[in-house]
């Protein structure tokens, strides 16, 4: 080929802010993605799973004989069958299969794992279980209370009391009481700012079960090679993190674990925990020596995920007249169900929004989880931020009531700005609240709908309209949860200038590796379609954290930022002494190498790399960076800024609410989101779209009945999510704030769109109507009782009760 | 042993035999006995649309019906769409604007669309979001799928330009 010789130039262009569709979208929407439900290995097995159906019972006998007899089966495990079982999860209280007692509905009893999903079935129902039924406990308020049944007491040990506690985690020595965990926080002093604040309101409120509904059900496959290495297919959103937890689950070296994730259906935060399904699908490939697939029906998929956490919570808030925050008091209880995890942890984003989101001066938190026999709670977007939120928001509106104070005035008046370090020693080195409060209610025109509903709520007529806002703050920049909050990268540029980027961050579905593409491309001046990314196995990609606390963007992006800039430095200098110029002289652009100053091109860049790669002294261009943020681990006392960067919204909700048949209809949501920088327009626009549409079923429709233990709505049918002709009209804008630390000034964004829609929603209702609902989710019986007088009753404040 | 039945039919244009045991559905015919898993297992009651396909041009969830029931039909999934230039304006439109994130309800949803389209080329916004309220989406909102299929339903009008 002769390659002209002729001069050319390249014109600045860059693909920052640009609308640019997710990589892996052609083969998604050509039905090509593979996900675990889709992937047979062969010899495969199918595995299943026999749950107890009791809600807390004794475990007499299991008789498996018939199951095992049956053609097709290779292998029935229980219990008994597991040498040296470990209990799996936060507070190392679970065992996968359940040995002496079942504690929840869910409780996995017995696998099998057999030729067919059918054959599988029918062995399942071929097992016998005595039981004995034990007293059930749901009311966590009741699991408090002295004397009350115990989820996981105290192993009998002959000797009497004197005798050596046994030790180990929870599972093997039980507990005393039903408290899992117990968190305390406080700064300033509540009681003297009590005193001297002119407007005090309390209230209780009651958060419900709701549940990640991802549209693939969760599965996964293990296999064993011929040298007892363990190949998992997973669904799991950590898979660094679970390479090390399996190992200890299985007993195994961690270095013979390897985790592919395929495509996920759906992650929302319910692939954080490692489930008893994924370790029993491990153990049926080892009883079987063959490869086993273990999927859910969506039942089970109702009854045996994670659920967000359900919290009771006690709220004291005070104010002076000039319209400051004086004090908060918190107090929550958690049901934890059976066993315990990571919705138990949840007060640690929970105390960020107390203490955090508005100035407050003294702030004193308190959480009580407590073990009941109902499902457990797990981490689901936005991880106890919408349940704290929507306290805090219905407690400004309230103050500023209280005090005769215009709503937006009284939050413009509390809110953080930039340079901020709160009491819970937060740093808001980049901060766009102000920004976010002013342009969602200008673009609502909030001010002046909020005092014309105001006046017509006695108006004739059923339908009331109502505006409520309601704000956000939520990690940005990462969190420094575990020993580290790191993502590694590894890219490779080869004889044809493609680029491979193999990074630790997981793809769950919310493009992740098209926004870390278009990073790395601006960096190197190439299109996207020169962009190779490997982001799923773990014997390949290096070590991240995880998929969660919306760090992906922040920490992943800074960490391909940096492989990219090691890599364009490599290019320069190799290009600077090919054209004998300073480096500094040179940049990447439209993929050739050009005159910095006049965007002239010297050389394209599949050439240059031949050139490097083709001589006496050959090189090839792989570079390799790890990213830690400057954030820091928190103290004892959960002070210390946790995170690079912190995030903030402010959403204005619409509503019509027909007074005579309690239906609460959305009709618009403006929302205003602190972003950093807008790095993939169209990508983030998906992200806030859905999340409103995620806070709008946890607002209106979403709720998962569970009485007595038993999930009453395992169902679509009966758990009703919303479906497209129920969307509000969405108008979004984008505050950019360009944080220092962020790649290219941006923050993260994933969990924000869905923390404030139901808080705005409650404050919308009361603007409509006069009347305050505490409890989720506002459906039309729940909104009907309250309107005309017949609203429940709700608990006492739950610190009080020990 | 179940009983099982010998069915023929048309799968995506080509004529298909096909052995089937008689309580088995359409969706798991095409995934396991076929072995094409674009249609998606959402529910296994009808009430997610992630197993939608078309059966002599109307669309259903293929897991409320039986294989069986497929003899002597024309049955179209999403590859069979994807092999189809017609139905590119609205893949393409699907991928520019954004409707896809996870992307599991998202065959489901383009052949919801595909039969939308085909029955009410002219549909509105409105009339899309109808189209697709039997189809259950987590990720997105649902705002980018109906972007997508009115862009798509105005691509395909006759002297759109391509």
């Amino acid at each position: 080929m002769n390659v002209a010789e002729k001069t050319h130039f390249i014109q600045p262009d860059t693909l920052i802010g640009k609308r640019i569709h997710k990589m892996d979208a052609p083969e998604k929407a050509s039905g090509k993605t593979r996900y675990i439900h889709d992937i047979d290995l062969p010899g495969q097995l199918y595995g299943k799973i026999l749950r107890s159906a009791r809600v807390h019972a004794r475990i007499k006998s299991i008789d498996t004989a018939a199951a095992r007899a049956l053609p097709g089966v290779h292998a029935v495990i229980t219990a008994a069958d597991i040498v040296n079982q470990r209990p799996i999860g936060v507070a190392k209280d679970h065992l996968p299969l359940k040995t002496d007692k079942v504690r929840s509905l869910r409780d996995e009893v017995a696998a099998v794992a057999a030729e067919s999903e059918q054959i599988a079935l029918e062995a399942l129902r071929l097992i016998k279980v005595e039981y004995e039924d034990l007293p059930i406990l749901t009311d966590p308020a009741e699991a408090i209370k002295p004397g009350a049944t115990l989820i996981h007491p105290e192993p009998h040990r002959p000797g009497g009391e004197d005798a050596l506690k046994p030790c180990g985690p929870v599972a093997f020595t039980g507990k005393p009481d039903n408290i899992a965990m117990r968190f305390d926080y406080c700064h300033g002093d509540v009681a003297q700012a009590e005193a001297e604040s002119d407007a005090v309101v309390e209230d209780t409120f009651k958060l419900h079960y709701v549940t990640h509904c991802c549209m693939g059900v969760s599965g996964m496959i293990a296999d064993f090679d011929a040298s007892g290495n363990l190949l998992m297919y997973s669904n799991t959103q950590v898979p660094f993190l679970h390479k090390r937890e399996f190992a200890e689950y299985l007993n195994m070296d961690p270095a013979r674990i390897r985790i592919i994730q395929p495509a996920i259906g759906g992650g929302f935060g319910s692939k954080l925990d490692i489930y008893p399904f994924e370790v029993i699908c491990v153990f049926l490939a080892r009883a079987a020596k063959r490869p086993v697939k273990l999927v859910f029906t969506r039942e089970e998929e109702f009854v045996a995920s994670p659920t967000r956490q359900p919290v009771l919570l006690t709220l004291r808030s005070g104010c002076k007249k000039d319209g400051s925050l004086t004090f908060r008091t918190v107090h929550t209880l958690h049901d934890n169900g059976a066993y315990t995890s990571w919705g138990a942890t949840t007060p640690f984003v929970m105390m960020q929004t107390f203490s955090s989101l508005y100035r407050v001066p003294n702030c004193d938190y308190h959480t009580i989880a407590v073990y009941t026999n109902n499902p457990y709670a797990g981490s689901f977007r936005g991880y106890g931020n919408l349940q704290a939120t929507f306290a805090v928001e219905a407690h400004m509106d309230k103050l500023a009531e209280a005090i005769g104070m215009d709503t937006l005035e009284f939050r413009l008046k509390n809110a953080q700005e930039q340079g901020e370090v709160t009491g819970q020693g937060m740093e808001f080195n980049s901060c766009g609240f102000k920004e976010c409060l002013t342009t969602a209610t200008e673009r609502s025109d909030f001010r002046r709908k909020f005092a014309e509903n105001v006046n017509n709520r006695n108006a004739p007529g059923p339908i009331k309209r109502g505006i409520g806002i309601a704000s956000m703050l939520h990690v940005g920049g990462g969190a420094k949860i575990y020993p580290s909050d790191g993502c590694g990268t590894i890219l490779k540029l080869d004889d044809f200038g493609q680029v491979t980027l193999i990074t630790g961050a997981s793809e769950i579905g919310q493009g992740s590796e098209t926004v870390l593409s278009q990073l790395v491309c601006e960096e190197l001046g190439l299109p996207m379609s020169a962009l190779t990314v490997v982001n799923n196995d773990t014997a390949i990609t290096p070590w991240d954290v995880g998929v969660h606390a919306s760090r992906t963007t922040f920490i992943a992006g800074n960490s391909a930022l940096g492989a990219a800039r090691l890599a364009k430095a490599k290019v320069l200098a190799a290009a600077a002494r090919k054209f004998e110029c300073a480096a500094g002289d040179l940049d990447l652009r439209g993929g050739y190498v050009i005159k910095a100053a006049s965007g002239e091109a010297l050389i394209d860049l599949p050439r240059l790399m031949r050139n490097l790669h083709f001589q006496d002294k050959a090189e090839l261009v792989m570079t390799t960076f790890y990213y830690e943020p400057p954030s820091m681990h928190q103290d004892k006392r959960y002070k210390g800024n946790v995170s690079a960067a912190y995030a903030w919204a402010s959403q204005v909700v619409e509503v019509e609410v027909d007074t005579e048949t309690g239906i609460v209809k959305m009709k618009k949501v403006t929302a205003a989101h602190d972003v950093g920088r807008v790095l993939n327009r169209l990508g983030i626009e998906g992200q806030i779209e859905g999340g409103i549409v995620m806070g709008q079923g946890y607002a209106l429709t979403e709720s998962l009945i569970i009485e007595n233990g038993v999930t009453r709505n395992p169902n679509f049918r009966d758990y009703k999510l919303v479906t497209a002709p129920e969307i509000p009209e969405m108008d979004i804008a984008f505050i950019e704030s360009m944080d220092g630390e962020g790649p290219q000034g941006a923050k993260g964004v994933g969990e924000a769109p869905a923390i404030c829609v139901a808080a705005a929603t409650a404050n919308a209702i009361y603007n409509a109507t006069g009347v305050r609902i505490y409890g989720l989710p506002f459906t039309p019986e729940r909104v009907y009782r309250a309107l005309h007088g017949k609203g429940e009753k709700l608990y006492l404040a739950p610190g009080k009760a020990t | 042993m179940s009983l099982k039945h010998d069915i023929e039919f048309t799968l995506n244009g080509v004529r298909k035999r096909a052995t089937v045991r008689v309580d088995m559905s359409a969706l798991d015919m095409l995934r396991e006995v076929i072995g094409l898993s674009g249609t998606k297992y959402g529910c296994g009651e009808g009430e997610c649309g992630a197993c939608t396909i078309l059966v002599d041009g109307m669309s259903l969830n293929s897991c409320l019906m039986f294989a069986a029931d497929c003899h002597g039909r024309e049955v179209v999934t999403i590859e069979g769409l994807a092999a189809d230039a017609k139905a590119d304006a609205l893949r393409a439109a699907f991928v520019e604007h954004g409707a896809v994130q996870c992307g599991y309800c998202t065959p489901g949803m383009v052949m919801q669309a595909s039969h939308l389209l085909a029955t009410h080329p002219h549909a509105d916004a409105e009339a899309i979001k109808r189209g697709i309220e039997g189809n259950l989406c987590r990720c997105t909102g649902y705002t980018k799928i109906v972007e997508a299929i009115a862009a798509a339903s105005e691509a395909t009008k006759p002297g759109a330009r391509p």
